[in-house]
């Protein structure tokens, strides 16, 4: 017999999702650019960047679910590293802009010329050329999320605190950003783009492009966290996140596990949010508000925490139904059904929807075993516990 | 003599200042009916006066001044008469008459009444300098207004103008001026004259400069730095040390006034954080909707209030005593409700319970928005919270006052009852050790909902306060939630003491920062040194040490 | 009786006038304390005398307040932190057993290996017929073989313990602290946990943290009874049981 059941079941569920994402990245931009505009299987622009935004917000909820699902650490800002990463890519969409600005500016972004700016602060340097702010995007990040990680793991800030404090540094960088005198343009954020890489981005095909592109992105994503999980690093994260005295009692040194792992989440969390503001547009603080990154938190607990695929899927359920809801005549209702959300996943469905049925699927197998062998010794299987 | 004044407030000066007021206005009608009891003598005073009756123009200008210098009480009815063209005179008789505004007349000379103008009378007229003149009367004669506020507001505008020609009636009304606020007033705005008088004596000038710098405030410093290079050398050098003595005091008066707000924002914070203390210091339940429960009393206070408003308007001044207990009813009961609902069933899995009240907050907030409308709500401040007075340099107002009592009471009488009650003494038991507790016949689950409703309760006491300085929308808690975390971590987790001087020095150290960073940077800055802190100290200022932290 | 193997005259651990208190609280009370390479000790005593904060200062959990805690005479432990000391070679059993209970017993014992902990190391780690065979050794000698792809969660109490000693043994320690390893099980589980200990200990320096009597006295070893954070009595469990102090705080008339 061997030893990995769940890996390999997880493996089929994980080609599965591999297949159907990157489908819709090859189908839906399809669609939308050969077909006739009108007809029924034409996939319209504006339905191509909302799938484009939950591709990126699937990227996100992965992220949260390396770190929460397998690690244990509850990270209240991952909104944070989102937008960090989106006003990267924002920086460099604004710099593309060049002289086509409302003052024809070819150096400053409107919003500076009308601060009075007298030149370009020396942390915008740089974000004209593409390579720098996608390097950007993944460093700023990154360096955030290893100082802030190295100071509080190393101090072993764990639980509701690290996840208190993660709230407290989004909700400061919210304040910094709403600043004008911070140099990101303030309340309004970084705005009315031109163009990427030379393309217009409200192009049917730049949007098809960058569709295409989140998916890709979100298969990587995917295929890197798998990575992560099944490997012996990953038996050691479930092995944190499930009794973290014990594992440094054996000798592993747990900052450092949960720095590298808080860092790449981070990372991960960037490049979404570069990705993320191309297809809707702008980018401003509000990104930051505490209230986001706990969302996204939600979509993971609704999908599965601790199973990949669960949190991707949460997230677009999640976000559809957040779509559905607030343009139709229930919109002053979504806010309640979010908060049920939040209540009724935490009391009725902790391990959310992938992981219910997987554990569902599991103790079918068992019982059908259990039949065969006529010899039931299971006292049943035992409960994770995920979150100490 | 007057029956005191009914009306009693901590403005006790005010109070002594209207009496004897009153006082001296009626010594003064005494004084009158004795003068006009005597046939008048031709004194300068009437001499002065009749010269509103030659119709000339440069006549009247020397009547206004003349007048306006002869500390008559008569001065300012006939000054303001004039200004307003109700001043008559018989150029036949040479008599002047002001008719009131009330349509009584009287002898201008004498005060004595008198039934109808004669025909021949006619107004006396003016021209713009005559105009001006009038004005500057007028606001020099203020300071012999009866109403001992209106002098203090004349003499602060003496002070600030430092004019001249106000120097004889400040002279006159300060012999007789019996207000110590007022005669002290008048004594600085007499300095600052004398100050900016040429030809006043080195002597003057070293004795204004004392005053003026006894009074230390920002108009003194202005006036001080106004003063030209023109001094003789040893004012100049009273000058400079003044400056300096003054600019020492301001900064120590900005100093107690930074203490102040700190502490006020201490206690607001303190407030907020309370019942945190209790659900997750005590309990270790991480409450994420304890804001809402802030917001829940604020409401709770605006619908006392709209109901006295609308019902029982006389009972506005008690509108927070009645709305502090039904706060902490309302919140209570929903504290118990949300923890025999929800949290009970989450204990041991503070993560989930942090994303089930966050669930739970949203709820709220959207049920507060869809009941009473997403706008502010407004709430009133009884009489005794309006208002400010002032100490040394700086203003205290009413409402920061109470608050920071009231928050002071509550600390204190959740002190004792932790302390000294039944319910607190089960609370302490059950947080310590629950299977022991829960072996000795304590109803642990009745303690565990007790408590979180107790948290909750307080949570609703301090909307109720909160609603008197902050605005009442559905979002109001949501400004306090992170604040109250930061308090209840630094101070330390399960130590009431700890978050009161968490409060109390996050309060402080933000307002100290605030001049120097700005408001949002000196909260960005607070935040970060407390993130820093807590991985300094990750159990917080007051930290529980031993086998009870792995509990 | 204690096994002296005479290696070395130093002792392996080497504990002198520690101090700890919490708020207060004297927890450890000038303890002073040696074990040899190579001896197997047991260390009896009422609740709240020290014994499991005794091991949180020798594994780095607890810093005592002062005193000297030396391994292998010269390293001094209260500097290093639970990571470095594991590394040295101090393994540690809970007096709760606590394992990975989501994982399976092979993992429990693949993560308790002592291979390569860096994040680096388990990141590219291929697992090898080496770390498979001890894998295999530890089963066999804990008894799991047969439940060896089944969850640590599923285990009976017993068998958690027994798990917990195989991790023990996979970290390959020179020394280890066990703290109550038969606390719930049956007799003959109490037994068999003397035997598998005394054979441990033939390689390994083992100190047992046990209320249960009838094993300590099966272990057969010098016994230390701590009373109020100090040493009360050591000696044989015949000497220490006849002590007077010690019937009188801990093992009653």
């Amino acid at each position: 017999m061997t030893p990995h059941v769940l890996t390999r079941s997880l493996d089929r569920s994980a080609s599965i999702f591999i297949l159907v994402v990157a489908g819709l990245g090859v189908l839906i931009p399809l669609s939308n650019l050969l077909l006739p505009a009108g007809s029924t299987l034409q996939v319209p622009t504006y339905l191509v960047a909302l799938f484009g935004k939950y591709a990126c917000y699937a990227i996100l909820a992965l992220s949260i679910d390396l770190i929460w699902g397998y690690c244990g650490i509850l990270s209240l800002g991952h909104g944070a590293f989102f937008a960090l990463g989106g006003y990267a890519m924002g920086m460099y969409l604004m710099r593309q802009i060049g002289s086509r600005g409302v003052y024809g500016n070819p150096i400053l972004p409107d919003f500076m010329v009308f601060l009075n700016y007298p030149s370009l602060p020396w942390y915008w340097y740089g974000f004209d050329m593409f390579w720098f702010a996608a390097l950007m995007v993944l460093l700023v990040p990154g360096l955030l999320a290893f100082c802030f990680g190295w100071l509080a793991f190393r101090s072993r800030v764990t639980g509701v605190y690290l996840s208190i404090i993660t709230q407290a540094m989004t909700y400061a960088l919210l304040l910094a950003f709403f600043r004008n005198d911070f140099g990101f343009g303030g309340n309004n954020g970084l705005t009315d783009f031109k163009d990427i890489l030379g393309f217009n981005v409200q192009a049917d095909g730049t949007r098809a492009a960058l569709f295409a592109l989140s998916c890709l992105t979100l298969i990587l994503t995917f295929l890197i966290c798998r990575a992560v999980v099944t490997s012996k690093l990953g038996k050691v994260l479930i092995a944190i996140r499930d009794a973290e005295s014990r594992t440094r009692f054996l000798g592993y040194r747990v900052e450092s596990y949960k720095l590298f792992v808080f860092t790449l989440s981070a990372c991960m969390a960037g490049v979404a949010g570069a990705l993320y503001v191309p297809q809707v547009g702008i980018i401003n603080p509000s990104e930051f508000a505490p209230g986001n990154s706990i969302e996204a938190v939600i979509w993971v607990a609704v999908g599965g925490r601790g199973t990949l695929v669960g949190a991707a899927l949460g997230a677009v359920v999640v976000n559809y139904a957040k779509t559905f809801f607030t343009s139709g005549p229930l919109a002053p209702y979504w806010l309640f059904m979010l908060g049920a959300l939040f209540i009724l996943v935490t009391l009725l469905l902790p391990k959310g929807i992938v992981g219910t049925f997987s554990a569902w699927r599991e103790s079918r197998k068992a019982t059908e075993k259990a039949n065969a062998e006529s010899a039931a010794r299971e006292d049943g299987v035992g409960e994770p516990n995920p979150a100490e | 003599m007057p029956p005191p004044s009914p009306h009693y407030s901590c403005r006790g000066c005010i109070v002594s200042a209207n009496f004897l007021d009153r006082l001296r206005a009626v010594l003064l009608a005494i004084l009158l009916t004795t003068a006009f009891a005597v046939p008048a003598l031709a004194g300068p005073f009437e001499d002065a006066v009749a010269k509103f009756a030659n119709d000339d123009f440069s006549d009247t200008d020397e009547a206004i001044g003349a007048v306006a210098a002869s500390g008559n009480p008569l001065a300012f009815p006939i000054i303001s008469a004039l200004q307003e063209g109700r001043l008559s005179a018989d150029p036949d008789t040479k008599k002047v008459f002001v008719t009131g505004s009330d349509g009584k007349i009287i002898d201008a000379a004498t005060g004595a009444a008198v039934d109808k103008l004669p025909d021949s009378a006619a107004a006396v007229r003016l021209n713009n300098r005559l105009r001006r003149a009038v004005e500057a009367a007028v606001g020099s004669l203020t300071l012999l207004s009866p109403d001992p506020a209106k002098r203090i507001a004349a003499a602060q505008s003496v002070f600030k103008s430092h004019e001249e020609s106000a120097l004889p009636v400040i002279d006159g009304a300060l012999a007789k001026e019996t207000n110590k606020a007022v005669k002290a007033a008048f004594t600085e705005a007499r300095a600052a004259i004398l100050l900016y008088k040429a030809d006043a004596t080195e002597v003057e000038k070293l004795e204004a400069v004392a005053i003026v710098k006894a009074k230390g405030d920002q108009e003194a410093m202005a006036l001080l730095t106004g003063l030209g290079n023109e001094l003789p050398p040893n004012v100049a050098r009273a000058v400079t040390s003044a400056i300096a003595s003054i600019q020492s005091n301001l900064a120590t008066w900005s100093m107690v006034q930074n203490a102040w707000y700190g502490l006020s924002l201490g206690s607001v914070l303190l407030l907020a954080a309370i019942g945190l203390a209790i659900t997750f210091g005590v309990m270790g339940v991480i409450n994420m909707a304890h804001g809402e429960m802030v917001m829940l009393g604020a409401y709770t206070t605006f619908v006392v209030q709209e109901v006295i408003r609308t019902r029982y308007p006389g009972l506005f001044d008690y509108s927070l005593l009645i709305a502090v207990p039904l706060a902490f009813l309302v919140a209570g009961a929903i504290g118990v409700l949300i923890e025999r609902g929800i949290i009970r069933f989450l204990y041991g899995r503070p993560l989930e319970t942090l994303l089930a009240t966050w669930g739970l907050s949203l709820v709220l907030q959207q049920a507060v928005r869809t009941m009473f409308g997403p706008t502010n709500r407004e709430v009133g401040n009884p009489s005794w919270m309006s208002g400010a007075f002032e100490v040394g340099q700086i203003t205290i107002t009413y409402n920061r006052l109470w608050i920071l009592c009231f928050t002071l009471a509550v600390f204190v009488i959740l002190l004792a009852m932790l302390r000294y009650t039944a319910l607190g003494l089960e609370m302490r038991a059950v947080t310590q050790n629950r299977r022991m507790a829960a072996s000795m016949g304590i109803a642990t689950s009745r303690v565990d909902a007790l408590t979180f409703g107790l948290g909750s309760g307080i949570a609703g006491i301090a909307g109720v306060a909160l609603s008197q300085i902050d605005n009442v929308s559905p979002n109001l808690g949501q400004s306090y939630i992170i604040d109250s975390f930061m308090v209840v971590v630094f101070g330390g987790v399960g130590n009431l003491w700890g978050t009161l001087v968490g409060a109390f020095t996050l309060g402080i150290a933000n307002k100290f920062l605030e001049p120097v960073a700005g408001a949002v940077l000196g909260k960005i800055a607070i935040l970060v040194l407390i993130i820093l802190f807590i991985q300094k100290r990750p159990r917080g200022l007051f930290a529980l040490k031993g086998r009870a932290v792995e509990a | 009786m204690s096994v002296m193997e005479g290696r070395t005259t130093s002792a392996l651990l080497y504990l002198d006038g520690v101090h700890v208190s919490f708020d207060g609280f004297h927890a450890i009370n000038n303890l002073s304390l040696t074990l040899e390479p190579g001896e197997m000790r047991a260390v009896i005593g009422p609740n709240g005398a020290g014994k499991t904060t005794m091991m949180d200062i020798i594994t780095g959990k607890t810093k005592p307040d002062e005193g000297t805690v030396l391994f292998d005479g010269i390293t001094d432990l209260t500097r290093l932190d639970e990571t470095r000391i594991a590394e040295l070679g101090i393994g540690r059993k809970f007096q709760k057993p606590t394992v990975f209970e989501s994982q399976t017993i092979e993992d429990n014992l693949l993560l308790a290996l002592n291979v390569d902990h860096s994040v680096k190391g388990t990141l590219f780690w291929r697992g090898n017929k080496a770390e498979a065979e001890r894998i295999d050794r530890v089963l066999e000698t804990i008894r799991l073989t047969d439940a060896r792809s089944r969850l640590a969660g599923s285990l009976s109490h017993g068998q958690k313990q027994w798990l917990e000693i195989g991790m023990l043994l996979a970290q390959d320690p020179k020394l280890l602290l066990v703290d109550e390893p038969v606390a719930g099980m049956t007799d003959v589980e109490t037994h068999q946990t003397a035997e598998l200990l005394k054979e441990i200990n033939k390689e390994k320096t083992v100190m047992v943290v046990e209320h249960d009597m009838t094993f300590v006295r099966e272990l057969g070893v010098k016994v230390t009874c701590l009373h109020e954070g100090t040493v009360l009595a050591e000696g044989t469990i015949d000497q220490v049981s006849s002590n007077e102090r010690v019937i009188e705080v801990y093992l009653g008339r």
